[in-house]
C-alpha cells in the first residue's frame, strides 16, 4: 500500500473544487469520488441515485476519466471489475432494486478481490422512499464466503468524506466498499468544504515489482492482500471466480480452497481496528447509549438531548461504518450503560448484530420505524422515556 | 527407434502446466483453439500482451490453456468485463470466447448493446447447439424440434440466427464457418484480430458428448460434423439455392466487414 498525497498528481490536483458549497447530497458523493481519484463510473438509471451519474458524465470527461451507462446493473459492475483488473479507480451507484442485480459482479469482485465502489442509495421495494431495510443484503448478498465494507454517511459533508474513505479501503484491501446512502441525505442541499487537494490523503492499489516468472497473483500475506500486476504485460494472471491457488491456477484442491477463502475473510476480519470507526457523543456520563448508523443519527443525538434535558443521561455511538461490525466499540459501550437502544429505519434488522455483541451485558431495546422516513428526534426521545420510566 | 518426437510449434502459446485438456475426446473446442493459435502466429501476435476472457462452459474453457491474462468463470458477463477493460485500456488486445448460451442467451442484452456500441473486442463464439457443460440442455441456437436435455419430445422454439443478430445490432465484422474448415476459421480470426470494432466469428461446432448424442443419437464426432455439414452452405451458393434446400440451414462466410467509429464510452469526446 502507498499513500499518494494529492498535490504530487498534478492533473488530479484540478479535479478537487476546494471550497465551501451548498451542495446536493448525490452531488456531494460524486466530488468525493473524484478526489479520491475515481476515473471510471458505469451506472444504470435509478432513482434516488440518478443525479449520481448524471453528475459523473459531467464530472469524468472533464478530469479525464470515462463514463458508461450500461444497458444494466450487470453491465455496470462487471465492467467495473474489467476496469479495476485495467488500473481504474472505479465506482457505480444504484438503489436497492438495482443492487440485487449486481450481487454476482459483487462476488467475482470479492472472490478475485478487485477494488470497486458502489454507493447504494437504498430505497423501499417497489418505491424511492427512505429506508435501511438492507443493511443485510449489503453483507449477505451473495453467495460464497466473503467478508463486506460498508460505510454509512450521515450528512452531505460526510457523503463526500466516506466516499473517499470508501475508495481508500477499497484499494488497501482490494475489497468492494459499499456506501451505504439513502433518500434522506442523497436528496438533501447542505453545506460541504472540499479541502485543498493536499489535505486529502489517498492510498492507491500496490504493483508487484517482481517478474512475471516470479509473480504470484494471489499470494499474500497471512491476512492481507495480494499486490497487483499490470494486464498484458506478460504476468499471465488467471482472474477466475473458480476456487484457484496463489499462482491463480483454477484448482479444486481443498486446502487451497481454504488457504483462499480464510484470506479473503481473514484480510477484512483480522483488520477491524484499522477498518472500523465509530464516533461518541455525550457518552462520557451516559446511563443509556443509542447505537444508529447513517442518517439515523442526526435526530439520535438531538433526542439524547433532549433527553438529558429531562434529567435522563443519554448518549449516541454513532456507527460510522456497519460491516465488519466496529465489535469492539459496542462492547464497551454494553459494559458501561444499563441499555442500549438500537435506532434504525427498517422492521429492526442490525439490532440482531448489536445483540450478539453486546452479549447480555446490557439490554438492547430496538426503536425502529419502518415508514419511509427516517425518524423524528421527538419519537426517539419518547420511545427512550418509556423505556427508561 | 530413430523416429523423432515433434512437437507442435504452436505449443508455445499454451500453460505446459494445464495439459491435457479437458475438452471430450472429438469436441470441436479443440480445433477452435487451435485455429486460434494459428492466427496468433501468422499475425506475430503475443498472447502475454492481450486480454482473454471465458465466461462459463466448455468453451469459457478455451483461453486456460493460453498463457495469457484471462477472465473467467462467471457465465455470460464477457462482453460487460471487457467494455470496462477498453475504457481504461483501449490499447489492449480483447478477445472473448463465449458458447452460444453465454453469448446470446445470458448474455444476450450484452452482446446486442456491445454490437450497438461497437465495442473493439473479438468474439468467438462456438456454436455447439446447446448448453454442453451443464449436460445437453436446450438452447437458443439449438436447432427446432432437436431433442435435448430439456426438450425430451423436441424443441418448439425457433433458434437464433446469431450472425444475423449481430449484424442487425450494428456489429461492424461478423463471419460464421465450422469446425470443419480449418483455413477459413483460421483466417477469418486472422480478420478479426486485425479489425478495428466488433468482431463475431461465429463457429458451428460438434458436441459429440451432448448434442451429438441426444439430438442426433450419435457421439461420434465426424458424424456431427457431417450433420453440420449439410445443414449449412455458402452464402455465395444462396441464389443458386431454393428456400425450400434453405430452409433450418445457416449460411456460411463474411457477412460483413467495414469500418465504423469504436466506442469510448457514453460520452462523444470532450
Ligand atoms: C449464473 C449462472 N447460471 C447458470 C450456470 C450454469 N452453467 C454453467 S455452463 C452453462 C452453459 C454453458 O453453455 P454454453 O455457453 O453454450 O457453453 P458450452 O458449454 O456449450 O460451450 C450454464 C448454464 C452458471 N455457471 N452461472
Ligand atoms: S461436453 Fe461437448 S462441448 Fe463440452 S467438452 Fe464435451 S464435447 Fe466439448
Ligand atoms: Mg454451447
Amino acid at each position: 500500500m502507498s499513500i499518494i498525497r494529492a498535490n504530487q498528481l498534478d492533473a488530479w490536483e484540478k479535479c478537487v473544487d476546494t471550497g465551501v458549497h451548498f451542495m446536493l447530497g448525490n452531488y456531494a458523493l460524486v466530488e468525493g469520488a473524484i478526489s479520491a481519484g475515481c476515473n471510471f463510473f458505469a451506472g444504470y438509471p435509478i432513482t434516488p441515485a440518478n443525479e449520481i451519474s448524471e453528475r459523473m458524465s459531467q464530472r469524468l470527461p472533464q478530469v479525464g476519466g470515462k463514463f458508461v451507462q450500461g444497458e444494466d446493473e450487470l453491465c455496470s459492475v462487471f465492467a467495473l471489475a474489467g476496469a479495476s483488473l485495467a488500473g481504474a479507480k472505479v465506482m457505480t451507484a444504484t438503489a436497492s432494486a438495482g443492487f440485487n442485480y449486481m450481487q454476482e459482479g459483487l462476488g467475482y469482485c470479492y472472490t478475485i478481490e478487485a477494488p470497486i465502489v458502489i454507493a447504494d442509495v437504498m430505497r423501499t421495494r417497489g418505491d424511492n422512499f427512505a429506508t435501511y431495510a438492507d443493511v443485510y443484503q449489503l453483507r449477505y448478498g451473495c453467495s460464497g464466503d466473503y467478508e463486506a465494507i460498508v460505510v454509512c454517511p450521515a450528512s452531505v459533508q460526510e457523503l463526500y468524506d466516506y466516499t473517499i474513505w470508501a475508495f481508500n479501503l477499497a484499494e488497501k484491501y482490494r475489497n468492494p466498499v459499499i456506501v451505504m446512502s439513502e433518500a434522506t441525505i442523497a436528496l438533501m442541499r447542505e453545506r460541504l468544504e472540499i479541502p485543498t487537494a493536499e489535505k486529502i490523503e489517498l492510498f492507491n492499489r500496490k504493483y508487484t515489482t517482481a517478474a512475471p516468472a516470479d509473480y504470484l497473483p494471489f499470494g499474500a500475506p497471512e491476512n492481507g492482500c495480494p499486490d497487483f500486476a499490470p494486464l498484458g504485460k506478460g504476468y499471465k494472471t488467471i482472474y477466475s471466480l473458480n476456487p484457484h491457488n496463489e499462482k491463480g491456477g483454477i484448482d479444486w484442491d481443498p486446502d487451497e480452497f481454504e488457504r483462499l477463502y480464510k484470506r479473503v475473510c481473514g484480510k477484512i476480519r483480522e483488520n477491524e481496528d484499522d477498518i472500523c470507526r465509530t464516533e461518541s457523543f455525550m457518552m462520557d456520563d451516559a446511563e443509556y447509549a443509542i447505537v444508529t448508523y447513517g442518517s439515523e443519527t442526526r435526530p439520535s443525538i438531538e433526542a439524547a438531548q433532549m433527553a438529558r434535558e429531562s434529567g435522563i443521561k443519554v448518549g449516541v455511538l454513532k456507527l460510522c461504518n456497519i460491516w465488519p461490525v466496529p465489535e469492539k466499540a459496542i462492547r464497551e459501550v454494553a459494559g458501561n450503560v444499563t441499555k442500549i437502544f438500537a435506532v434504525e429505519m427498517n422492521m429492526g434488522r442490525y439490532v440482531n448484530e448489536i445483540t450478539r455483541v453486546a452479549g447480555g451485558k446490557c439490554p438492547v431495546v430496538s426503536v425502529t420505524k419502518n415508514r419511509g422516513q427516517i425518524h423524528t428526534s421527538a419519537e426517539i426521545f419518547r420511545a427512550i422515556r418509556e423505556e427508561t420510566k | 527407434m530413430g523416429e523423432e518426437l515433434k512437437i507442435n510449434p504452436l505449443r508455445k502459446f499454451l500453460r505446459k502446466e494445464k495439459l491435457p485438456h479437458f475438452f471430450c475426446a472429438g469436441c470441436g473446442c479443440g480445433q477452435v483453439l487451435n485455429y486460434y493459435t494459428q492466427a496468433l502466429d501468422a499475425l506475430n501476435m503475443d498472447p502475454e500482451k492481450m486480454l482473454h476472457i471465458g465466461g462459463v462452459g466448455c468453451t469459457a474453457r478455451i483461453p486456460i490453456y493460453l498463457k495469457t491474462d484471462m477472465f473467467h468463470g462467471v457465465h455470460g458477463r464477457t462482453l460487460a468485463w471487457a467494455t470496462g477493460v477498453k475504457m481504461t485500456q483501449p490499447d489492449l488486445p480483447v478477445v472473448i470466447f463465449a458458447g452460444d448460451g453465454d453469448l446470446v442467451s445470458i448474455g444476450g442484452n450484452h452482446m446486442i448493446q456491445s454490437c450497438r456500441r461497437n465495442l473493439d473486442v473479438t468474439v468467438v463464439m462456438v456454436n455447439n447447439m446447446n448448453f454442453a457443460m451443464t449436460g445437453g440442455q436446450v438452447a437458443p441456437t439449438t436447432p427446432e424440434e432437436s431433442v435435448t436435455m430439456t426438450t425430451p419430445y423436441g424443441s418448439g422454439e425457433p433458434r437464433f440466427d446469431v450472425c444475423r443478430l449481430a449484424m442487425a445490432a450494428g456489429a461492424s465484422h461478423v463471419e460464421r464457418w465450422t469446425t470443419a474448415q480449418p483455413v477459413q476459421c483460421k483466417l477469418a480470426m486472422e480478420r478479426a484480430l486485425q479489425h478495428k470494432g466488433f468482431s463475431l466469428i461465429e463457429i458451428v461446432s460438434q458436441c459429440p458428448t451432448h448434442y451429438g448424442r441426444y439430438a442426433l443419437k450419435t457421439g461420434d464426432p465426424v458424424k456431427v460434423m457431417n450433420y453440420i455439414q449439410s445443414n449449412t452452405y455458402a452464402k455465395e451458393q444462396s441464389e443458386r439455392m431454393t428456400d425450400e434446400e434453405k430452409e433450418g440451414k445457416l449460411p456460411l462466410g463474411m457477412f460483413i466487414c467495414e469500418e465504423k467509429p469504436v466506442y469510448a464510452g457514453t460520452n462523444m469526446a470532450f
